[in-house]
């Protein structure tokens, strides 16, 4: 459906620069190696597994310490795999949450895509379900579907910059990173990451 | 409804005595207190979830921002919430403090309670999570801080199943 030109690795870099001072994690694969590829920072975290959970992490985060802005980058297939976290996040709303969805209509990096795009195992969304509607009928103040750069970039930034629960759903192309190789151990990004989180901005 | 009002005072006491200032939580009938307790302090935040497994992750966010957390459910809710815990608390070494009811064991009236509660322990047996009853209000607060100082020290999950006998009223 659609025919999504965006690419993932365009949109990470468009806002890699506003993520900075944000505690921001990621889900598994082509996410984490794409921004990881544009340089690893002590407050990424890269959730490697429990698909579906990378929000409700942010949403911790986000209660734990309302003065960090937390930029949770989630994918089509793990957001499916919890639609109830939807309505936890919309209930509790924190302000300071950004909530990026790229949607590649398919389960990419758990073998559900190959080189060239060609997607052998899709996801509800390549069908219809449309993951922004979802979002803001569960609750979220701000939901936007988005399919141009230029539209991705200006929701992104306004959301980064802004003081309110936001979701946008970036339909992306579904094609692998050019490399999955992170030199990062988990438990290294597990522990630097609490550590970059307690000691620039205090807790509460 | 027979649950124990002062004893869930001592439960939430006592969780509030070790640090914790998150709760999330799905309500079953032993737990309308202390649940409501919680939402009526204004020193804890209330996560109310919609699936257990969530509660897993944000308890992960929260100690990764630098505050202490529990989890609130029942024994079928901890076995909702399994991958979660393989795949959060045991995979990155996250601590985790689970505050289980503990239904279907001896005296349990209710027929569907009674599958869950055989398979609890072993669960948690199988996972190497280390667990302790709470049956008495007089180990309440000990064995609270037993439980959130292992968590804390070994970074791992640890589960304490909160009984009858602490939290129902009417003699069965």
């Amino acid at each position: 459906m659609g025919g999504a030109e965006l690419k993932r690795i365009d949109c990470l870099k468009a806002i890699y620069p506003e993520l900075e001072d944000c505690a921001v994690v990621t889900i598994m694969g082509a996410v984490a190696a794409e921004l990881y590829s544009l340089g690893h920072r002590a407050n990424f975290f890269y959730l490697e597994h429990a698909m579906g959970l990378a929000s409700s992490i942010g949403l911790g985060i986000a209660l734990s310490q309302p003065n960090r802005k937390v930029v949770v980058i989630d994918g089509d297939g793990s957001v499916l795999m919890n639609l109830g976290g939807l309505t936890t996040m919309a209930r509790s709303r924190p302000k300071n949450l950004v909530h990026l969805i790229f949607d590649n209509e398919t389960l990419l990096s758990v073998g559900g895509g190959a080189p060239g795009g060609y997607k052998w195992f899709t996801t509800a969304t390549s069908t219809g379900s449309d993951l922004a509607g979802i979002a803001k009928a569960a609750g979220y103040p701000r939901a936007q579907l988005v399919r141009e750069m230029e539209d991705f970039e200006k929701a992104a930034l306004d959301a980064i910059n802004g003081d309110e629960l936001s979701c946008i759903v970036a339909k992306v192309e579904a094609e692998m990173p050019k490399s999955f190789l992170m030199d990062v151990h988990m438990l290294e990004n597990r522990f630097e990451f609490p550590r970059a989180l307690q000691s620039k901005g205090g807790v509460n | 409804m027979p649950v124990s009002v002062a004893n869930s005072q001592v439960v939430y006491d006592a969780m509030k005595g070790v640090g914790v200032r998150l709760v999330s939580a799905l309500p079953e009938t032993w737990l309308v207190h202390l649940i409501r307790i919680a939402d009526d302090d204004p020193d804890m935040t209330l996560v109310r979830l919609a699936k257990e497994e969530e509660g897993v992750g944000v308890s992960a966010g929260a100690h990764f921002a630098g505050v202490k957390s529990a989890m609130l459910m029942q024994n079928h809710g901890f076995l909702q919430a399994i991958n979660g815990i393989v795949g959060v608390s045991l995979l990155y070494k996250i601590p985790l403090l689970m505050l289980i009811t503990d239904r279907g064991t001896f005296g349990e009236k209710d027929p569907w309670q009674t599958e869950g509660g055989k398979h609890t322990r072993p669960v948690l047996d199988a996972l190497h999570i280390a667990h302790d009853d709470l049956s008495r209000p007089e180990d309440v607060e000990p064995k609270m801080a037993q439980a959130m100082t292992l968590a804390q020290s070994s970074l791992s999950p640890v589960a304490l199943l909160l009984q009858r006998d602490l939290m129902w009223e009417e003699p069965n």
